[in-house]
């Protein structure tokens, strides 16, 4: 249970209050939520756990990656594969995908140091690699190229549990992806307890100092970064076995990328439930938008004939870009000054 | 009849109070299954790189319930889903339709999207009426809720073989030699794998002898173009999307490319932008796929009400078989005379349509879904009009063939 | 492979990379002095591509004539984005820049897709369907035109930043920001000042690319992209490596397209990316200190 004490620690009363209440009604949506509510939490809490890996590499290494569909898709594809092609279950399936991921993850981040590339330009190679790679899974025939790679899922396999092979009923995909999001936030609230999160906050702050004081860079760097790729790999299982297909295009599209850091930044980068909570703004704002449309054409201040479709994506990005200019370190940590949710002098 | 686009979920929501907890927002109401109208989901790509064709297909739609309102088909309501051209939220989308309260789903042109809602509907039992997917597999994973009347890639090149040896015999030319240009997406592989295997089988008089694969996201096609000319086809097969057909189409003429004949099986050279984009010098290039049939009352019924509704945009495939997808569900809907799930699964199974929109002897489907033969037809462009030259019985006009050079023009 | 296939791909991914180059010298320009990576590139350009669209409907114009309005209209937008939006961003750290500009771009193409709908759309032009043929090398009008019309655009921005006193108070403010400040520069003029000539280089760029493809709200992010390598390639900030970097590109992939496949002809332009950031990551042209 230390890590649970470890997870509290930081909350205010009113902060454990709401967290609880929360956490409750999360537990129980399937059996308030409708289907369909069910998928969008579903979504947000994928997007979430991909948001915390890639706030992981820029918070604790300082490495922008604007590349993060390539972790995730390689965790997909490796594990879809080695499903498919030799039966391997994914609940073991899921150690050589995210070896992979880490792998990738390792030799574009040692790259990226090697050749000092910093900032804006490793967001350019992280994007590089991923365009890259998508053209390359484009033309691999084995992998469905273009056409697309499917898992078999046959009528059973929509019921029950079987965690091994990640079949069953959406309930399950539901609780997998809260558990797997919820053991995210553990994991990085412990590894910034840990030594090791000491040593990332001395580089962050202050690299040249941390180096004189012989911490090695390039190591504790490139623990954040492998923790951060396998984080991803293991959202990207999740994502084959979930969507049961996977499209190049799609998988490793930049868009899934800008997705990844959206909700992290719209959190609070840095922040231990900036991520979380950005998604958790972000995802269902799009649906308030929508709403909030057809609604006024209900009302008839719209013609309810007219079309507008992109009105939603440009209503949501103005938000965007509101919150932005208006809340730079982003709505976590406002929240929480606003709410008293943590204690004083207590990282979020 | 008339039809409303509503979304169910929207007014309830919102006005339940937008405080409690921000997933509440999308918590529907169930609907009772005792309904007079049927909710009728339509999940299209409106926006996206696809929302042109999402947009055209939707088109179809927004003329179905007049048309067949006036013909004493049962009143219809209409909600609407936007897959964005993305996958996921196809799927969250066509979940949001049936906890709108949709009894049937009608869509989504694209073959990833349309694998996606299908998951859903045959957790859900919905039935899923598919306008356009080309995409094998669909009809074949034992799917008891999707039905197809629309021809998959290993047909469309079928029966482009077949209209290409009819179009040959009666014009007395015969490309000896045909360079393959293909788009690198799911569509475009799939369409030239299904060609290359199935060229030997129908014994074509010629030879592939190039074959091409360009990036979807191409803008310059000089030097794909180049290609074809270094291989010297006497034909052009093309199977492309809208853009790089006009790219496509641009470089033929300046690079002097002359040919006995452009084909192609998919969308792009018959769509009203390529038309315009390119004018006299899209003419006669003849498109093998799947269309409308004018000497069909239905079609001439959905003709006359589009005008209206749309002036100066043609009707192609795109509308064509949205169209006939609404007109199964109202058919499936008329005769089961309830909205429940099953009675509209089992009315749709029956389904015997003659009277339809689209090339062919008419809608049924078999055990798994999918109308056996969907025919293609050949449509040739002509002063800016998609003519179907291509089968006799569907026919409005002659081919012309070998086409006219760039030159003659 | 046949001489006369490769001279012909030589050729046209040299002119085609001259308008490219021009493209990526908008974005060239804003990161040399604001230090700010515009994500919204593409459809900063692309709005250019829809205003030479209207300036042909409503005026007849042929696109090259209205490359002077479109990089007007466009430096209006830029100089205002950067002087009411951008600045406030100007201090945050990259990724928050990266997400406004992201979000802006967002804003952009679903404005564009209310206002203009989702069709392919074009310029009639007389010579539109000509070329000159010299031997067996076809070298198409549009192209030709296109890529004249680049270099002239691109020499009169090269010779504003060497010969104005405003062009060289902006590579002041490039070289040392608070130098700048303390010699009297506007500092936040000159940026506005930056971001609009950025910006009226892709209006440009955007009324040339009319001239050879249609265009549509969704063209956006494949030239922003496409943006990102010439520049890197080319040296980020460095304006001639932009026009290098478009040349090299667009040669490069006509090149790939007619030797292997083209489907996987911009595999190799990201690979060549990945090549220079690893070699010489400040780009062929780049100064060596960033």
């Amino acid at each position: 249970m230390k890590a649970i004490d470890l997870f509290l620690s930081p909350l205010s009363a009113a902060g454990r209050w709401l967290g609880a209440v929360l956490l409750v009604v999360l537990l129980l949506l399937p059996y308030w939520g409708s289907s369909y509510v069910m998928t969008v939490a579903t979504t947000v809490f994928y997007l979430a756990l991909v948001g915390q890996s890639w706030n992981l590499m820029l918070g604790f290494a300082g490495l922008l990656s604007i590349g993060h569909a390539l972790f995730v898709g390689v965790g997909a594809y490796a594990s879809a594969y080695l499903f498919s092609a030799i039966g391997l279950p994914p609940a073991i399936g899921v150690v050589p995908a995210v070896a992979l991921a880490v792998l990738i993850g390792l030799l574009i981040g040692y790259l990226g140091f090697r050749f000092a590339i910093g900032g804006v330009y490793f967001a350019l190679l992280t994007i590089a690699f991923a365009e890259f790679v998508r053209i390359v899974v484009d033309h691999v025939p084995w992998l469905g190229a273009t056409e697309g790679f499917f898992l078999k899922v046959s009528a059973a396999d929509r019921h029950g549990i079987d965690l091994a092979n990640l079949r069953g009923a959406p309930e399950m995909y539901y609780y997998l992806i809260m558990a797997l999001a919820l053991g995210a936030l553990v994991l990085c609230r412990y590894l910034l307890r840990s030594r090791l999160g000491y040593y990332w906050q001395a580089i962050r702050d202050d690299p040249e100092a941390a180096e004189a004081l012989g911490i090695n860079l390039l190591r504790y760097r490139m623990y954040a970064v492998a923790i951060s790729s396998g984080m991803a790999g293991v959202a990207g299982v999740f994502y084959a076995f979930y969507q049961n297909s996977l499209f190049p295009e799609i998988v490793f599209n930049i868009e899934r990328s800008i997705e990844a850091t959206l909700g992290s930044i719209v959190g609070g980068v840095g922040t231990l439930f900036g991520p979380i909570f950005g998604t958790f703004i972000l995802t269902p704002l799009g649906e308030f938008v929508t709403e909030g449309i057809d609604l006024l054409k209900h009302w008839r201040v719209i013609d309810p004939e007219t079309k507008l479709d992109g009105l939603k994506l440009l209503v949501w990005s103005f938000i965007v870009v509101l919150i932005v200019l208006f809340k730079p370190t982003g709505l976590w940590p406002w929240v929480c000054h606003r709410l008293r949710l943590t204690r004083p002098g207590a990282e979020g | 009849m008339k039809s409303r686009m509503t979304s169910a979920v929207s007014r309830r929501t919102l006005l339940a109070g937008v405080g409690a907890s921000a997933l509440a927002a999308s918590v529907p109401l169930r609907h009772g299954l005792a309904a007079s109208k049927i909710k009728v989901g339509i999940l299209l790509p409106r926006s996206g790189p696809q929302a042109q064709i999402g947009i055209d297909c939707q088109r179809g739609a927004d003329v179905a319930p007049e048309v067949l309102g006036a013909m004493g088909y049962p009143e219809m309501e209409y909600i609407l889903g936007d897959t964005e051209t993305k996958v996921d939220v196809a799927r969250a989308q066509a979940e949001k339709l049936i906890d709108a309260g949709a009894h049937v789903i009608v869509g989504a042109f694209d073959s990833g999207q349309t694998m996606a809602a299908a998951q859903v509907c045959e957790q859900k039992n919905i039935p899923l009426v598919v306008n356009i997917a080309a995409v094998t597999k669909l009809t074949e994973l034992g799917y008891k809720w999707v039905f197809r009347n629309f021809p998959t890639g290993p047909m469309i090149v079928g029966d482009a073989f077949k209209n290409q040896k009819t179009l040959f015999a009666e014009s007395g030319a015969t490309p000896k030699s045909v360079a393959l240009l293909h788009v690198n997406d799911t569509f475009g592989t799939s369409l030239s794998g299904a060609l290359m295997a199935l060229t030997p089988k129908f014994k074509m008089p010629y030879k592939i002898v190039e074959k091409i694969p360009y990036d979807p996201y191409g803008r310059d096609f000089s030097a794909e173009v180049r290609k074809v000319k270094a291989a010297k086809p006497e034909a052009l097969w093309a199977v492309s999307r809208l853009n790089d057909a006009i790219a496509i189409t641009k470089e033929l003429v300046r690079q002097r490319v002359d040919l006995m004949g452009i084909l192609s099986t998919g969308p792009g050279w018959y769509e009203d932008p390529y038309l315009q984009a390119t004018g006299k010098y899209g003419d006669d290039v003849i498109s093998l796929v799947p269309w409308v049939d004018y000497k069909k009352e239905m079609a001439r019924r959905m003709r006359d009400a589009y005008r209206k509704k749309f002036p100066g945009r043609s009707i192609t495939s795109n509308q064509g078989y949205t169209f006939d997808a609404v007109l199964i569900v109202a058919d499936a809907f008329k005769r089961a005379g309830s909205t429940k799930n099953t009675d509209l699964q089992a009315a749709l199974r029956t389904t015997d349509i003659t009277n339809n929109t689209t090339i062919g002897e008419g809608i049924r489907f078999n055990e798994k879904g999918q109308v056996p033969h969907v025919p293609c037809g050949a449509v040739q462009n002509r002063d800016g009009k998609q003519l179907v030259v291509l089968p006799k019985f569907a026919a409005v006009a002659e081919p012309i063939w070998p086409m006219r050079p760039w030159r003659e023009r | 492979m046949d001489p006369w296939t490769l001279a012909n791909a030589v050729v046209s991914g040299l002119l085609i990379g001259l308008v490219y180059g021009l493209s990526a010298l908008g974005l060239s320009v804003i990161f040399g002095v604001i230090r700010i990576v515009n994500f919204a590139h593409g459809e900063i350009m692309v709005v250019g591509m829809f205003f030479a669209l209207l300036m042909f409907r409503w005026l007849g114009l042929d696109p090259l004539l209205s490359v002077p309005l479109a990089a007007a209209a466009m430096f209006g937008f830029g100089y205002v984005l950067q002087l009411i939006v951008v600045s406030r961003v100007s201090h945050l750290p990259e990724h928050m820049q990266f997400l406004l500009l992201a979000a802006i771009a967002i804003m952009i193409v679903s404005a564009l897709l209310l206002v203009f709908g989702p069709d392919a759309q074009g310029v009639h032009v007389g010579y539109a369907w000509d070329s000159v043929a010299f031997g067996e090398l076809i070298v198409d009008y549009p192209k030709m035109f296109a890529a004249v019309a680049a270099i002239v655009v691109a020499a009169l921005l090269l010779a504003f930043f060497k010969y104005t006193t405003t062009g060289k108070a902006i590579r002041a403010c490039a070289d040392n920001r608070m130098g700048a400040q303390v010699v009297g520069l506007n500092v936040g003029q000159l940026y506005a000042l930056t971001f609009g000539i950025g910006a009226a280089c892709l209006g440009a760029a955007g009324a040339i690319i009319l001239l050879l493809f249609e265009v549509h709200p969704y063209l956006a992010p494949g030239y922003t992209l496409l943006a990102f390598v010439i520049v890197i390639v080319g040296g980020l900030g460095s304006l001639f490596g932009a026009l290098v970097g478009g040349i090299l590109i667009g040669v490069s992939e006509a090149l790939a397209a007619v030797l292997f496949q083209p489907s996987m002809k911009s595999a190799f332009s990201f690979a060549l990316l990945i090549l220079v950031l690893l070699l010489r990551p400040q780009g062929l042209l780049g100064k060596a200190v960033r």
